[in-house]
């Protein structure tokens, strides 16, 4: 027998004896905006995820997933191509690409772009990395998995930003994030379990990023992921109203919540009891969210590896918000940074990008490490596609083919690099992996087999991995 | 899947995998499309279904021949004999190696499972033909009546369940109200109902719900959901393009009850009418519905597949409810569709003129073929305009004496200066190709042309036509903005149809599969007709809305059903096909499916509000709701009505109207209502902010609100509207604290709590009667007194406070734009407005009861 949609359900909860047993909403809204009963009340508007148990044993509890927007060139990044630099400026073979797929260079004569930047090697393993990321090549070079062998199926950025998240170019489908938060519930008591955060930067065409890369699509909305903004509220709608006091506040969801119990006396609707679980986790998150971006409680440290002070919307800020929304028991944490779109000027911006982002991801690794937390969070630091060995002017084109990605912490074995592209950086040749593999994969090291992780409807089970992924076991440690 | 014993631990996992469960033991019979197909689909079909391409062992189990062939020596069904089932042996294997489903697809059969499907196969292993796609005929009523109350008595009699009694008449017009207008009634008509205790008052109220334009609109939200109409294009940078006329269009079928099959005939095929009229052009724009993109770099050839699949996806889902959208890549798992089925159906669509990469069209707002729209006023201004201009030319062209004597001394003039030596002080202005040539002709060998020419130019700087330019010019340019101030929107235009290919895998530039003509689903089609005749729109219109088409009248009628009574008669509304859902009341389905296709009692063929009609003026309709407990916790036999959260447009309707604010004009633009900063940050190609709008435009009904996809307006996201990239034939109800934070904090509802404690205050004086006005218009009912007393306590508490904190007061009185009304005592509005926030918070204000 198939089975219904989920969001045909009720939330979790128990039905009438709520209403009835429950202490007042009011109290526990109280309580825990004093700090005292956070841990205390049984969570009625939680969710435990749906992989009870876990189908494997966990490596990483979370994700932190850097989200490179743009297109990553891999040849000036971590992709060290030198055949390419000796062919600059001239013809790429045509063995290369012929009858391949090309983006904005469709019908201009194709020649090869060199490396801009040059690349070292760094930490006791050796890792090659374009020396325009000093900070990672100095501090995190041996903790992470560098892969040259990702490519996709899309060469425009909006499918391919949409087939990275959800695994599919067809809209509608859950984010990687939605789906981890259903499948494992969240930890968080007082935030969302999927939260997003985007910087812009100064050297690319600003990606647009559309809400649905963090949409949960099939799965019930409340998966979806929550951004949380660097102006205005930070959680949209957080604030009280202009003259609320909390306490007034507390006062008005009091009496909300006496008056729909006072229903519940009356009329047969569990669906009340829902309700005021969710206005209980509300008026939390009104406290829980200032609380984490007031960052007064950081020792002067922080803000030097981070390079920030906070709260200006940078990527490094972000970066520093993550570990915090990591430690607070967040699922899924995504960071975009939509500056890596360079069809012109690659050897400027890239540098320019690369420094925007260099610090902050190398202190968020280097500060989960110093905490214990890095074997337990898995970090992603990606892009939606690579860019051409053929030169656009003085820039580069969408490349699908192949591209570079690393990953660092729970379960990825360290200081290796895996698969390798051609001389030129065109094509994969060794190990390809695909998104659905790096699907399946992030899912293996949470715990979850990705084939068993599904959703029905319109007439069939839907997986993050749609019918595809293969574990990248070399991946892990 | 997880017991009952699980069940309450894990809550809404628990909860998933229960309903999982058959419908109520339906005692008797075991039935092939109830019982047995879904346990077929769900374990076995993938690998022995209708894709051939995935068939294992050659054997299929979806069609009886299959079951029951031959296949070396074995049959996997003999029906009648369990024994000699290889089916019953190979399900019930302990082997690994043997047992099927094998384990490594997950989806170990149930015990429960197994014995039914032994159980069917000792019975005689009786297929049907799958219950939407067999002919459609129309059963007997059960019982003299009303027909829906027939059937759905004869099946609560026979599992010897009880239906619930009639709710009370305050709830049954807020039942009625928010299922046909989508807005709550005012408490004038709740007072008026209850009165009303005439014989034929509840149909009477129907008839006048019904006949209401926000009947319309109700309609035309749930449409717009399935065709996908947006604000946006949806791709990249999301651009804004003009559709609303189409969403318009929609109201007005709506509203005139236009038969069904005109409906679709005119959205899919309005452009090919003869003499199509402009109403009949925006239908069309039915096919222009799909997301578009301007991304630069996207390959034309690839966007057009793109689009072509979007189509095929929406128009398969809206109107067949149908995934043929599955069979892209490969033969569909579950349904016989074929993947020629898929591209033959793309084909209909093969000649809408349509770019793959609109470039440029994020600058300059061409979206391929589009029309202006001029306003009445508008159009009568340009004409206006056309015959002022038209008539300053013919005046200009007039020699007058003053002119010709202006003109006969400027020719003088720049005869002597062309034949004097070059004077490099002198900035003479630059004469135009052959006017030169014209002076430097002596005046008595120019030819006729040449004087012709020397005049026109003269006429263009002569200080005798000075003023008649200025008033030319000046008029061109009104000419100019008043075009441009009409709306244009995307139209469907006939072209000679590109060629369409299978595509091996779905890859668009695999061009090595063979080429298709526009057809329909093969097994749902009859044979015959011209095969030389390329099939058009229109026919596909006609095959949809055709005798012989089964699907649609019961797809329209179980998605109608659900506007009445909050599900399905099957639940999957996006999926009537063999993963869908039996659906509970087959009979019932079926005599509604019939007279929707062949009109009934008095109405015509396809008559949607007859249907709906007939759903309300039942007594299933008016039942009390209540949760589910006991044997029927999904209410599939519809012993009682269901309670759930409105949607998301008329959350913001409700608040509105409650507070009075609510504009219930009908049509035209979308409008922007107040959005936090910087929601729009990350679209780009071009940047925007948004520009809300402020008064009347702010409270215009949700369903008005831009529509931007990529970026939908946070307070109609978060109650699940959908994003309209693509079909959606059902909308989750959630309950998240995303909602919660929308009604507590958003500016906008804290301006109409103010509306509504201002109304109050002006109401009544004692606290007592303000708190039950405000309850009032929140709720409709009148309150209990221990609810009026919260409020009152609630008031007293946030006016002794405000006192001391007169700042705060004001503060929260001046969020919005709405002025307080003149004279009001700020510390008393800003204490009542606490209450109005708290009655816009209840449950009870956002569900359908």
């Amino acid at each position: 027998m198939t089975m219904p949609h989920p969001v045909v359900l009720a939330p979790a909860l128990a039905r009438r004896g709520f209403l009835s047993h429950a202490s007042g909403l009011g109290g526990i809204a109280l309580a825990s905006l004093l700090g005292r009963a956070a841990a205390a009340a049984p969570l009625a508007g939680t969710w435990p995820g749906i992989v009870r148990p876990l189908h494997l044993p966990a490596r990483a509890k979370r994700v932190i997933w850097l989200y490179m927007a743009g297109g990553m060139t891999h040849l000036d990044t971590f992709d060290h191509k030198p055949k390419l630099a000796a062919m600059d400026g001239q013809p790429m073979p045509e063995s290369f690409t012929k009858g391949q797929q090309i983006a904005q260079l469709q019908g201009q004569a194709l020649r090869c772009l060199a490396p801009q930047h040059p690349f070292a090697r760094a930490g006791a393993s050796g890792q090659e990395i374009a020396t325009i990321f000093p900070e990672i090549a100095a501090r995190i070079a041996d903790r992470i998995a560098i892969v040259r062998s990702l490519h996709t199926e899309a060469i425009n950025h909006d499918p391919a930003h949409t087939f990275m998240n959800t695994g599919s170019m067809i809209s509608g489908r859950p984010s990687a994030g939605s789906w981890l938060w259903y499948g494992l519930g969240s930890d968080a008591a007082d935030l969302p379990g999927f939260v997003v955060m985007v910087s812009t930067g100064r050297f690319g065409q600003s990606q647009p990023i559309a809400s649905r890369q963090w949409h949960s699509g099939l799965l019930p909305s409340r998966f979806q992921g929550v951004e949380f903004r660097s102006k205005g509220d930070p959680v949209l709608y957080v604030g009280r109203p202009a003259g609320v006091t909390p306490d007034r506040q507390r006062d008005v969801v009091d009496a909300v919540a006496r008056l729909d119990r006072l229903r519940g006396d009356v009329v047969d609707d569990p669906e009340i009891a829902a309700r005021l679980a969710q206005y209980e986790l509300a008026f939390r998150m009104q406290a829980s969210v200032p609380e984490l971006v007031d960052l007064a409680d950081e020792p002067a440290s922080t803000f030097e590896l981070y390079g920030t002070k906070g709260g200006d919307g940078s990527f490094a800020a972000n970066c520093l918000l993550a570990r915090r929304l990591a430690e607070r028991g967040v699922r899924f944490i995504q960071l975009y940074h939509r500056d890596w779109d360079h069809h012109g000027s690659v050897r400027d911006h890239v540098k320019g990008t690369a420094a925007e982002v260099d610090r902050g991801a190398a202190a968020l690794v280097e500060d989960l490490a110093r905490r214990g937390m890095l074997d337990e969070t898995l970090v992603v630091f990606g892009t939606e596609f690579g860019r051409t060995p053929m030169a656009q002017g003085n820039g580069r084109d969408h490349h699908m083919k192949a591209f570079s990605i690393w990953l660092a912490g729970g379960g990825i074995k360290g200081g290796i690099t895996h698969g390798a592209t051609d001389d030129l950086g065109y094509g994969v040749v060794e190990n390809p992996v695909t998104v659905h593999d790096l699907h399946a994969t992030l899912l293996h090291l949470l715990g979850i087999d990705h084939t068993r992780l599904t959703i029905p409807a319109q007439g069939r089970d839907f997986r993050l991995t749609d019918v595809h992924g293969r574990v990248v076991h070399e991946l892990v440690a | 899947m997880a017991g009952a014993r699980t069940r309450h631990r894990l809550g809404m996992a628990a909860i998933a995998f229960a309903l999982a469960a058959p419908l109520p033991a339906a005692a008797g019979p075991i039935s092939f499309d109830r019982d047995i197909r879904p346990i077929l689909a769900e374990h076995c079909f993938a690998c022995h279904g209708p894709d051939a391409a995935a068939r294992q062992a050659d054997l299929r189990l979806d069609t009886a021949a299959g079951a029951t062939a031959a296949r070396d020596g074995h049959r996997a069904i003999v029906p009648g004999d369990q024994a000699a089932s290889a089916l019953v042996a190979r399900i019930g294997s302990t082997d690994p190696d043997l047992v099927m489903p094998p384990p490594e697809t997950n989806k170990p059969l149930s015990a429960a499972h197994r014995d039914l499907l032994v159980q069917w196969i000792a019975s005689g292993a009786a297929y049907e033909e799958h219950w939407a796609w067999r002919p459609l005929g129309r059963p007997a009523v059960p019982a003299a009546g009303h027909p829906v109350d027939a059937f759905i008595d004869a099946e609560l009699a026979r599992a010897g369940v009880e239906g619930l009694p009639e709710a009370d008449r305050a709830t049954l017009i807020r039942r009625l109200s928010f299922d046909l207008t989508g807005l709550p009634p005012e408490p004038e008509e709740v007072d008026a109902f209850v009165a009303d205790t005439a014989p034929a008052a509840w149909e009477r109220l129907v008839d006048r719900l019904l006949a209401s334009p926000h009947h319309a609109e109700r309609l035309a939200v749930w449409w717009l959901d399935l065709v996908r109409y947006a604000d946006s294009v949806g791709y990249h940078g999301d651009q804004p393009i003009t559709m609303w006329p189409y969403r318009d269009w929609v109201i007005l079928a709506f509203r005139d009850n236009m038969p069904f099959d005109r409906f679709t005939r005119e959205q899919l095929a309005g452009d090919l009418l003869p003499g199509a009229t402009r109403a009949q052009t925006i239908a069309a724009a039915y096919n222009r519905l799909n997301m578009m993109s301007a991304e630069g770099g996207g390959q034309d050839k690839e966007y057009h597949a793109k689009y072509a699949a979007d189509r095929v996806r929406a128009t398969a889902g809206a109107w067949l409810g149908a995934t043929l959208g599955c069979a892209e890549c490969h033969d569909h798992k579950f349904d016989p569709f074929t993947t020629r089925d898929f591209y033959s159906f793309a084909a209909f669509f093969a000649d809408v003129a349509e770019r793959g990469i609109y470039h440029g069209a994020n600058a300059d707002g061409s979206w391929g073929e589009m029309i202006r729209l001029p306003t009445p006023a508008q159009a009568a201004r340009q004409r206006e305009l056309e015959a002022l201009v038209a008539r300053a030319r013919e005046r200009l062209a007039v020699d007058t004496p003053a002119l010709e004597a202006e003109r006969a001394a400027w020719i003088a003039a720049e005869t002597a200066r062309l034949a004097a030596p070059p004077d490099p002080a002198a900035k003479a202005a630059k004469l135009p190709d052959g006017v030169e040539q014209a002076l430097r002709t002596a005046a008595g060998e120019r030819s006729a042309e040449q004087a012709k020419l020397l005049a026109d130019h003269h006429r263009t700087i002569a200080a005798a036509t000075a003023p008649l330019r200025a008033e030319l010019s000046r008029l061109e340019e009104d000419l100019k903005a008043i075009v441009a101030a009409q709306p244009r929107m995307p139209v469907t235009v006939a072209v000679a149809p590109r060629t369409v290919r299978v595509l091996p895998r779905g890859n668009w530039m695999d061009d090595s599969g063979p080429e298709v003509v526009p057809a329909t689903p093969a097994f749902l089609s009859a044979r015959g007709g011209d095969p030389a005749r390329r099939l058009s729109r229109a026919d596909l219109a006609d095959w949809l809305t055709g005798r012989d088409n089964p699907v649609v009248p019961r797809v329209l009628a179980n998605r109608l059903w659900a506007i009445g009574f909050g599900q399905g008669l099957s639940r999957r509304l996006d999926d009537h096909g063999a993963q869908g859902e039996a659906p509970s009341h087959p009979e019932l389905l079926d005599w509604l499916a019939c007279e929707l296709r062949d009109g009934g009692a008095g109405a015509g063929a396809w008559d949607i509000r007859h249907l709906l009609r007939l759903l309300v003026t039942s007594r299933a309709y008016r039942r009390q709701a209540a949760a589910g407990e006991g044997r029927d916790p999904d209410n599939r036999l519809l012993a009682r009505q269901s309670r759930y959260r409105i949607d998301a447009e008329m959350v913001r309707d409700t608040a509105l109207a409650a507070a009075g604010l609510l504009v219930r004009d009908v049509g035209g633009p979308s409008v922007k209502p107040y959005q936090p900063e910087g929601y729009w940050d990350y679209l780009n190609f071009p940047r925007r902010t948004w520009q809300a709008d402020s008064g009347e435009p702010a409270w215009r009904r949700g369903m008005y609100v831009h529509w931007q996809r990529q970026y939908l307006h946070p307070a109609l996201q978060v109650f699940d509207a959908p994003s309209r990239e693509e079909c959606t034939a059902r909308r989750p109800r959630t309950s998240t604290p995303l909602q919660a934070l929308v009604l507590l904090n958003d500016p906008a509802l804290v301006e109409v709590a103010r509306a509504l404690a201002a109304r109050a205050l002006a109401a009544a004086d004692a606290p007592a009667d303000r708190a039950a006005f405000i309850l009032r218009r929140a709720l409709g009912r009148r309150p209990e007194a221990a609810e009026v007393a919260v409020l009152v306590g609630l008031a007293e508490r946030h006016r002794a406070a405000l006192e001391t904190d007169p700042e705060a007061a004001a503060r929260l009185l001046g969020v919005g734009t709405l002025p307080a009304p003149a004279g009001t005592d700020p510390v008393a509005l800003a204490a009542w407005t606490s209450c109005a926030r708290a009655a816009l918070n209840l449950h009870e204000t956002y569900t359908r009861p």
